[in-house]
C-alpha cells in the first residue's frame, strides 16, 4: 500500500475516461483522487508529474497474464511482471492460473494473493476451472470465489469436454463468477505449432486449423445460452470466432471476448524464419483475421485487449519451433503496439483504445467500481488514484534486455514503436515515472 | 551461390534461396564431380583445409555417407556428429550442441533435423555455413537438386548431347507427377519447387488426406487423385515414399488400399510413355508405393540417383566453401587433380 500522506500532482494533460476528454490536472492525495481541474496549484510537498502532450487515463486493466510464480520463477515472478506491468501502464493483472502447482486450491491462490500485496499494480488470479487443469473433476470455485476470485479458466488448454464445461457453466452461475475459455480443440489441433494454411504447408508445420478455435466458441456460445451463464473467451484469433461472439452478443448471451496486441498486428507470415519467438497459443492467423480483429474492436464485439504476457526463458525459445514454448512477452509494448494497430484506419480514438485497456476489461474481470473495486476510473474527486499517462508521439526502441520481465521473449525486439507510458500512479503511489519503475 | 538472393548465399537452407539461376550452377558444376567420381582415384584438392561437419539429429545413413563421401571427395576434414546419441540425451540445448560443435572450427554444417526449420536456426547462431540434408516435413533441397541433375543427365543422354553443353532447357514443359505423401514430404517441398523453377509442369498425385491443407501458392500444373488418369500423361512419375514409421498410416484406411490406389503396380507402369522415367527418392517401401517388379526396371533411375547424390553435394559444398563461385574455378581445381 501507498503512504496515506502522499501528494501528486499530474499536469498538463488530457484526462481520457468514460466520461470524455478534457483538458485537466489530476491532483491524488492518500490513494485517491481529489481534484480534477484546469490549472491546480501544486500544494507544498507534492511530487508534480509533468504530462504535457500526454493522455491521462484511468490505469490500464490486463485481464490476461502469466506470471509464472509459483513454480517457474526463472521466467517471471508476481514482482517482476508486477514491475513490466506498471512500466506498461497497468494498474491491474489478472494472473492465469496455469502455474505449478496450478491454482485450483485456495493455498495457491492465497500464495500468488499474498504475493501481490506488495507487487507494483493489483494483482488477482484466476482459479481452475478443473483439477490440476486436468478437464475432468471441478476445482474447488466456491472456495476460491470466497478469497475473491472472480474469473475461473484451465487457460493453456480449453475444457474439451462438452459435458464437464457445461457443470462448470451451471455450478459457476450460482457462483456468480465468469467462466473463461482458451478455445482450442485438441483432436483438431494436435501437434500444431502455427496457424494451418498457406505457410504451414509451405513451411512443412504442421499447422492448427481457425476450426479448432471456431468450434470451441461455437460449443461454448451454445452452453451460454444452455446454462445462461456467463463467458469469456480468451485470445481470439480469427474472424470466424469474432463473428460467432458478435451473433452471441446479438442474440443478447452474456458472453465477452478478449483480443491480443499481437493478434491485432502480426501474421503467420513471420514464421518464414521459423523464429520461435513467434511461437505462440492461439498462433498468428492471416492478415484477413488480422483485419477482421480489428474490425471487432470497432464494432465493440471485442471487450478487452489482454496481452496474454506469456514470459520463457532463452532456453525455451533457442531451440526448433518444435521444441519451443509457445508465448510472447507483452505488458510492456501492449499499448504502444494496440495503439498503432487500432487507431489506423480503424476509425477508432486513442480514447477508444484505452476502453479496450481499462474500463471494459475492468468490467469483465469485476475489478470495476460497480462491483466493489478500484479500476477502470473514471478519474474523478473520490475515484481511486490509478492512473496511465501516456505520451502517444514518443517513439522508442524495444531492447529486450532493458524491459523489466525477467524473460526476453518480445516478438518487437529491435522494432521502433510509437508510444509509451511515461508515468504510472497506482492507488496514489507514483510506480512509474518518466519511464522508470521507481521500485 | 550467386544465384542465391535469400541468405547472401551463405547457406543451403530451402531451393529458394537458390532460385533457377542457383540451380542451374550447381548442375553445372556437379557434371564436372561426376567425371571426377570416374576416376581411380575420385579425389580432388578443392576444399583440402577446411571441415564438414555432419550433424544428424534424426538417423540417416544413406543421406550421411552421401555428404561425407562428397566432402571427403573435395578433401575436406569431415566430422561426425549424432546429436541423438550424445549431448541432447544428456539434457543439452540445440543452441549448446550446435555452438559447441561451431567452437571446434568448422567452416560448414550440414544438419539433418526431424523439425521443421532447425537448419534455419542453427544459421542464426553459428558462423559457419548451414545445408540443410533434410528438416521434418519441409525441405530436403539437395536431394531435389540430385533428382533435377538425374533427369538433365537422361535426357542427355537419351538427345546424344553432351551434358556440358546443356543447360536447363531439357525441364521446359516436362510434365512431371509427384505421387504419395506430399504432405509430410520434405522431398516434394524441394523438388516441386526446384523442378518447376527450372519450367517443368508439376502435378500431384495423392489422397485428400495426404495433401497438405493449403496448396496457396505452390508452383502445380493440378492436382489429382487419379493416379491412373495422370500416368499416360507424364514424363516423369516421381514417387515419394510412404512415411509409415511416422505414422503415415494414420491418414490412410490402410496400405493395402494405398497400394491400390496409389501404388506403381506393374499395371500401371504398363500405362506409362515408353520414354517416360521413374524417380524415388529412397528407401523404397516395395510393395506399397512401388511394385518390386517396377523398381527394377531399365527406366527406373533409382540408383543412378544415389550415385548422382555424391556429385551433386560436392557441388554445393565446394560453391559454399570454395574460393571462387563459377562453375570455371571448379574446372581448373579439378584439373589439378592429377597431382
Amino acid at each position: 500500500m501507498s503512504e496515506p500522506a502522499l501528494t501528486v500532482l499530474v499536469r498538463g494533460g488530457t484526462v481520457v475516461d468514460e466520461l470524455g476528454e478534457r483538458r485537466a490536472d489530476v491532483l491524488v492525495r492518500g490513494g485517491a483522487v481529489v481534484e480534477v481541474d484546469n490549472a491546480l496549484d501544486a500544494p507544498s510537498g507534492a511530487t508534480v508529474l509533468d504530462a504535457g502532450g500526454c493522455l491521462v487515463s484511468p490505469g490500464l486493466v490486463d485481464i490476461h497474464v502469466h506470471l509464472r510464480q509459483p513454480g517457474m520463477e526463472e521466467a517471471e515472478t508476481v514482482e517482476s511482471g508486477s514491475r513490466a506491468a506498471a512500466l506498461g501502464g497497468f494498474t491491474a493483472v489478472l494472473a492465469m492460473p496455469n502455474t505449478d502447482p496450478p491454482v485450483d486450491s485456495a493455498a495457491v491462490a492465497g500464495e500468488v494473493l499474498s504475493l501481490g500485496a506488495s507487487a507494483l499494480c493489483r494483482v488477482s488470479v484466476a482459479g481452475a476451472i478443473t483439477v490440476g487443469r486436468a478437464g475432468e473433476r471441478l476445482a474447488p470455485m466456491g472456495e476460491l470465489a470466497a478469497l475473491g476470485v472472480r474469473v475461473f479458466t484451465d487457460d493453456g488448454a480449453g475444457v474439451q469436454d462438452a459435458g464437464v464445461m457445461r457443470r462448470a457453466l451451471e455450478y459457476a452461475r450460482g457462483l456468480g463468477v465468469t467462466l473463461a475459455q482458451h478455445c482450442e480443440l485438441s483432436s483438431l489441433a494436435d501437434g500444431g505449432l502455427m496457424h494451418e494454411g498457406e505457410w504451414s504447408s509451405r513451411l512443412g508445420v504442421p499447422g492448427v486449423p481457425a476450426e479448432a478455435e471456431e468450434l470451441m466458441v461455437a460449443r461454448d456460445v451454445a452452453l451460454a445460452r444452455l446454462t445462461g451463464a456467463r463467458v469469456h473467451f480468451l485470445h481470439l484469433s480469427t474472424a470466424g470466432s469474432a463473428a460467432l461472439v458478435a451473433q452471441a452478443k446479438q442474440e443478447g448471451l452474456a458472453v465477452s471476448a478478449e483480443v491480443t496486441p499481437h493478434h491485432l498486428t502480426l501474421t503467420d507470415a513471420e514464421l518464414e524464419s521459423y523464429d520461435p519467438l513467434y511461437k505462440v497459443n492461439p498462433p498468428l492467423r492471416r492478415a484477413a483475421d488480422v483485419s477482421a480483429l480489428r474490425a471487432g474492436c470497432a464494432a465493440g464485439t471485442i471487450d478487452a485487449v489482454a496481452s496474454d504476457h506469456a514470459p520463457h526463458p532463452p532456453e525455451a525459445k533457442e531451440t526448433t519451433l518444435e521444441a519451443a514454448a509457445p508465448g510472447m512477452l507483452g505488458l510492456e509494448t501492449a499499448l504502444a503496439v494496440t495503439m498503432g494497430a487500432l487507431t489506423d484506419g480503424t476509425g477508432m480514438s486513442a480514447r477508444d483504445v484505452l476502453a479496450l485497456m481499462s474500463w471494459r476489461p475492468a468490467r469483465v474481470a469485476g475489478m470495476a467500481a460497480e462491483h466493489g473495486g478500484d479500476q477502470g476510473g473514471p478519474i474523478q474527486p473520490g475515484a481511486a488514484a490509478n492512473l496511465c499517462v501516456f505520451d502517444p508521439a514518443r517513439e522508442w526502441e524495444v531492447d529486450p534486455a532493458r524491459l523489466a520481465s525477467r524473460s526476453r521473449n518480445t516478438p518487437w525486439a529491435g522494432r521502433t514503436l510509437r508510444g509509451r507510458v511515461r508515468h504510472t500512479i497506482y492507488r496514489g503511489e507514483p510506480v512509474v515515472i518518466d519511464g522508470a519503475a521507481q521500485r | 551461390m550467386s544465384g542465391a538472393p535469400a541468405n547472401g548465399g551463405r547457406h543451403l537452407l530451402s531451393v529458394g534461396d537458390l532460385g533457377a539461376e542457383g540451380i542451374e550452377e550447381v548442375l553445372r558444376v556437379a557434371d564436372a564431380f561426376v567425371e571426377v567420381g570416374r576416376r581411380p582415384i575420385p579425389k580432388v584438392p578443392a576444399l583440402r583445409g577446411r571441415t564438414v561437419v555432419t550433424l544428424f539429429a534424426e538417423e540417416s545413413t544413406r543421406t550421411r555417407l552421401s555428404f561425407e563421401t562428397a566432402a571427403r571427395r573435395l578433401s575436406a576434414d569431415v566430422l561426425s556428429f549424432s546429436v541423438e546419441r550424445s549431448s541432447v540425451k544428456k539434457g543439452e540445448s540445440l543452441r549448446d550442441t550446435v555452438e559447441t560443435v561451431a567452437a571446434m572450427g568448422v567452416d560448414a554444417m550440414v544438419v539433418r533435423h526431424p523439425a521443421a526449420g532447425a537448419p534455419h536456426q542453427v544459421a542464426r547462431w553459428v558462423d559457419a555455413a548451414v545445408i540443410n540434408a533434410g528438416d521434418g516435413w519441409h525441405e530436403h533441397p539437395t536431394q531435389a537438386l540430385l533428382d533435377c541433375y538425374t533427369i538433365r543427365q537422361v535426357l542427355a543422354e537419351r538427345a546424344g548431347l553432351d551434358l556440358s553443353s546443356c543447360g536447363t532447357e531439357c525441364f521446359g514443359g516436362l510434365r512431371v507427377a509427384v505421387v504419395g505423401d506430399i504432405r509430410h514430404s520434405r522431398v516434394a517441398r524441394s523438388g516441386v519447387w526446384a523442378l518447376a523453377a527450372l519450367g517443368a509442369r508439376v502435378t500431384l498425385v495423392a489422397p485428400g488426406s495426404l495433401l497438405p491443407s493449403s496448396l496457396e501458392g505452390w508452383p502445380l500444373d493440378g492436382v489429382s487423385h487419379d493416379l491412373d488418369a495422370v500416368l499416360g500423361a507424364v514424363d516423369v512419375c516421381y514417387l515419394l515414399r510412404l512415411q509409415i514409421e511416422r505414422g503415415a498410416g494414420a491418414f490412410l484406411p490402410s496400405l493395402r488400399e494405398y497400394s491400390a490406389g496409389y501404388g506403381l503396380t506393374a499395371r500401371r507402369a504398363a500405362l506409362l510413355a515408353e520414354h517416360a522415367l521413374v524417380m524415388h527418392p529412397g528407401p523404397m517401401n516395395r510393395g506399397i508405393e512401388i511394385a518390386d517388379d517396377v523398381a527394377d526396371l531399365p527406366r527406373s533411375l533409382v540408383l543412378r540417383q544415389v550415385r548422382n547424390g555424391v556429385a551433386v553435394r560436392m557441388a554445393v559444398l565446394f560453391l559454399l566453401l570454395g574460393s571462387g563461385t563459377a562453375a570455371a574455378d571448379a574446372g581448373e581445381l579439378i584439373g589439378a587433380a592429377g597431382e
